[in-house]
């Protein structure tokens, strides 16, 4: 800053170190009840410090979970929600890039038309058509599938929107060049404009893939197999159970478990997550 | 080789706007022909006309003796320079340059062999393996320039290649660009704005305002004898200065009723190139030259010469003297001109 | 509509190329939001066997019902509450790690994750720490004379999920602040600086009013994340409850969708919801479009 004043930059500190602590004070609560076994959680206060059952109650939930109460073991939980984040990221990056490059590049009848039909979708959160949404997706017989997981949710007109803004700052005399050297659309996307794009894939990836992961409703409403569970959903069947049955220390493995991938993709690329972040917003 | 024929072309933008109103330029093979304007004036257009990259509204555009109206920029066999370069920022100085032959199906040794020579050429050996963000503005004009060189095309097109340089290293490629069109005899089309760089660089100078061609020629005609008031003050610097006359019962004069009897028939316009005129005390006109009372407002020394700023006849007139000025400011002199160094025009601008 | 100078000719590609979007837009989108709004203006009889057109005595009914209007009321003291407190929190964050030089980064490592939780999973972070019998928020408060079940009482419910709404967005809300402070030029902090401004009048006087387009981006932003994307953290957690207290719009759409009985009635809220997401929207455009005029 402009000047020096110790005690500000003193004061400074401790705001930041108490904002830290309190974001981070649910999950180190969650982790230690993790870590505990049962009877930590029948009366009084929970601890605070770690408990010896880590390894045992992370092995239980992901082997075989609480299957007598409905909850199929994580392991396969997690896959599904990994399976339904990727192809959602990969989905809706696929798609947009490519309505994208249609809309910027070419020159057609119903160009507006198309443009703020995609538009619309911006506007309209799942939470809001769902049941809709939901009958569509049944009578295409989706209920039950990846595929009734990922691609109701894959059109996005703000991947749409964050690569039409990044082609219009691609320079047009690069297309000329390009056109000169005998490229045609489909070699100038290939050979110029997707590896150009590299660096806002990578950014739009992460973002989608929490939001793919994250997923909670959707999951919820078209999965009755709990072949097709995914982890965010499925601890929210543990928890009512928990509430009776008070294996806290079960569900608390459950939900740093779901919680770990995103946030493990944060912290690994936070320079794209934050870029991906900011840019999809403006 | 190839020539380069347009005929009457035109262009029309949607909403009726009109960049180009009907040209026709002629470039002989294996010459240098610049198209030079004020930016708005169409030059640009007509030469993405001639590459492909738009469509032509009306006329025809020849290359080789052959109309290339309908056919793509590939098709065409010509090479662009663009004024930003627009090199491919992801692929190395090797790839930029190769990608055009490796779209043409060219073979793998084949390539090689082009691009090595042209980067033996250029001066750019060492920088195949870099990135252009790795390079200096100089070094990615260069590169840009082996771009279009090693596609060894019929007709190299430059959109002001020059313009994002600094002045020094223009004036530097201004003289490489015109040895290397020379040396390889490409048939080339040249857009700038910058007169100089016009003056210097063409075999054919084509003066454009508004559209339309206002003077087509080799550069030292046009600058003698400029067609119009236009390209009177577009090409020269400073400009040449012109000076009204109006029509009295003693033959024309000017503003400040000064007389100007060797005026021809219909001329409405003096014109005296800065380096033309020159200042006297007390000296009589040569026989049928110019002569005029004036008073210096200000003197600018440049070194190797000086621009006087004169007010004579009602106007203000530049004056450029090699050496010192041998006036200064507020010193009372004339301004004269031989007479053979004078130039008259219209009132529609047109030469008399 | 902005598009580039030199475009391909190709007549039938760019048909290609938009299809797969358009395609999905139009079936999982367009269809089924066409589907509300048509329901919407229907009334089935007591044993769906037919419906009738009824105009707009859904909506009429609905603006009419107490519950309906008290989910009105509980939406917007909840999207308020989440969207100040959140707000509140994040600059001071990002103002915090702004003034460091070189501890910035770890900060701001250290509180951009919560953005990866899932809300649901938020919810129950919480859930769990104010669990009434063994949590332990409420045996601290239970120090200061605080008697706190969430279970009964209303106001403990719609505090617990305000808390993990609010929380799950401070990584979101700091992120743009710190964008929107980095991009103030430093050159007018020193010219306050030597016109004699302290570092608090200096926020109040030239990072504040600076930073308001940022502000009120984020306004909208969480508007709009309070009234839509809380959904999960409601469902994970209270279910609405008690006795309605934390029934959120959206919350309710669902509800009463679920239970089936005013397919109507349901269309016509979410209608309702859609029209307020698009107003968001717009303003939330117009904003953009006046950005990118800078």
């Amino acid at each position: 800053m402009v000047e020096n004043r110790p005690f500000l930059t003193f004061l400074t500190h401790l705001t930041l170190i108490l904002g830290v602590l309190i974001v981070a004070f649910p999950v180190y609560v969650a982790f230690i009840a993790s870590t505990r076994g049962e009877a930590d959680f029948l009366s009084g206060v929970m601890p605070l410090m770690p408990g010896p059952h880590t390894l045992e109650n992370y092995s239980i939930m992901l082997e075989s979970g609480m299957t007598s109460y409905g909850a199929p073991p994580i392991a396969p939980m997690m896959f599904n929600s990994l399976v339904m984040a990727l192809s959602i990221a990969i989905g809706k990056i696929a798609i947009s890039i490519l309505s994208a490059y249609a809309i910027v590049y070419f020159r057609f009848p119903f160009r507006m038309l198309a443009f703020w039909a995609i538009f619309v979708t911006l506007m309209l959160p799942v939470e809001v058509r769902i049941f809709p949404t939901f009958e569509v997706v049944a009578n295409l017989g989706m209920l039950n599938s990846y595929a009734g997981l990922s691609i109701p949710l894959i059109a996005s007109a703000t991947a749409t929107f964050l690569f039409r803004q990044f082609f219009l700052t691609v320079p047009d005399e690069l297309v000329e060049a390009a056109r000169v050297d005998g490229a045609g659309p489909l070699k100038f996307f290939r050979d110029i404009l997707l590896p150009l794009s590299r660096t806002n894939i990578a950014a739009l990836f992460v973002i989608l893939f929490i939001y793919g992961w994250n997923q909670y409703l959707w999951p919820l409403l078209i999965t009755t197999d709990t072949q097709y569970y995914t982890i965010v959903m499925g601890i929210k069947r543990m928890a009512v159970v928990a509430d009776a049955d008070p294996k806290w220390n079960l569900v608390m493995a459950a939900v740093i478990l779901a919680a770990l991938p995103p946030v493990l993709v944060i912290l690994f690329m936070q320079r794209l997550f934050i870029k991906g972040l900011v840019e999809t917003e403006k | 080789m190839a020539t380069v024929d347009l005929k009457d072309v035109k262009k029309t933008y949607a909403g009726n706007v009109v960049a180009v109103k009907g040209v026709s330029i002629a470039v002989p093979d294996g010459q240098l022909c610049v198209l030079v304007g004020p930016s708005g004036c169409g030059k640009s257009t007509l030469l993405r006309m001639i590459a492909g990259l738009e469509t032509i509204t009306d006329g025809t555009v020849s290359i080789d003796g052959k109309v290339v109206n309908t056919i793509g920029p590939a098709e065409r066999d010509i090479a662009m320079v663009f004024q930003n370069y627009a090199l491919y920022p992801h692929m190395k100085v090797y790839d930029n340059m190769a990608y055009g032959l490796r779209n043409r199906g060219m073979g793998k040794d084949e390539i090689d062999k082009r691009v090595r020579e042209t980067a033996k050429i250029l001066e750019l050996g060492a920088l195949l393996e870099r990135r252009p963000r790795e390079l200096s503005g100089g070094q990615r004009q260069r590169v840009a320039m082996g771009r279009a060189i090693v596609r060894s095309p019929k007709v190299f097109l430059f959109d002001e290649p020059l313009s994002n340089l600094d002045a020094k290293l223009r004036g530097q490629m201004r003289v490489e660009i015109k040895n290397l069109q020379r040396t390889l005899g490409v048939t080339s089309v040249y857009v700038t704005h910058d007169q100089l760089e016009a003056m210097t660089l063409a075999d054919v100078l084509v003066v454009m305002n508004g559209g339309l061609v206002e003077q087509v020629g080799n550069p030292l005609d046009i600058y003698e004898k400029p067609a119009s008031t236009f390209v009177a003050s577009f090409i020269g610097a400073p400009p040449m200065n012109l000076l009204p006359l109006t029509d009295s019962a003693n033959g024309a004069t000017l503003s400040d009723g000064t007389a100007v009897p060797q005026a021809p028939k219909g001329a409405a316009i003096l014109g005296v190139r800065p380096e033309d005129a020159d200042v006297a005390v007390g000296a009589a006109a040569s026989a049928g030259g110019l002569s005029l009372p004036a008073t210096v407002e200000g003197v600018e020394p440049v070194g190797a010469e000086s621009f006087l700023y004169c007010a004579a006849g009602g106007q203000k007139i530049i004056v450029r003297v090699s050496g010192r000025s041998p006036a200064n400011p507020g010193d009372t002199l004339k301004v004269v001109a031989k007479a053979e160094k004078l130039h008259w025009f219209d009132t529609a601008g047109k030469r008399v | 509509m902005q598009a580039k100078r030199t475009i391909f000719p190709n007549k039938f590609l760019p048909y290609l190329l938009l299809a797969p979007q358009l395609l999905i837009t139009i079936v999982f989108f367009l269809w089924p939001a066409g589907q509300a709004l048509w329901t919407s203006f229907l009334r089935e009889d007591a044993f769906g066997f037919k419906s009738t057109f009824v105009w707009f005595e859904n909506y009429i009914q609905l603006f009419e019902d107490p519950a309906y209007l008290n989910s009105v009321w509980i939406t917007a003291v909840f999207a308020l509450a989440v969207t100040l407190l959140s707000m509140s929190v994040s600059l001071l964050m990002a103002v915090s790690v702004n003034s460091l030089i070189r501890s910035g980064k770890a900060y701001t490592t250290l509180l951009v994750w919560p953005y990866a939780v899932a809300p649901a999973v938020a919810g129950i972070l919480w859930w769990f720490m104010f669990n009434p019998s063994i949590g332990i928020l409420p045996y601290m408060l239970a120090g200061f004379g605080i008697n706190w079940n969430h279970r009964v009482d209303s106001t403990d419910a719609l505090i617990l999920v305000v808390l993990a709404a609010a929380w799950k967005q401070i990584s979101y809300n700091f992120l743009f602040f710190l964008a929107g402070l980095q991009s103030i030029p430093h050159s007018l902090i020193e010219a306050a600086a030597i016109d004699g401004a302290g570092p608090f009048k200096r926020f109040r006087t030239i990072v504040f009013p600076l930073l308001s387009p940022t502000t009120f981006f984020l306004l909208v932003v969480n508007i709009v994340y309070a009234m839509f994307d809380t959904f999960a953290i409601i469902h994970a957690t209270t279910e609405g409850g008690p006795s309605g207290s934390t029934t959120i719009l959206v919350y309710k759409v669902y509800a009463d969708g679920q239970l089936g009985l005013n397919l109507g009635s349901s269309a016509a809220q979410s209608v309702v919801l859609m029209a307020i997401v698009v107003v968001l929207t717009v303003i939330q455009f117009r904003w953009i479009e006046r950005r990118v005029q800078y």
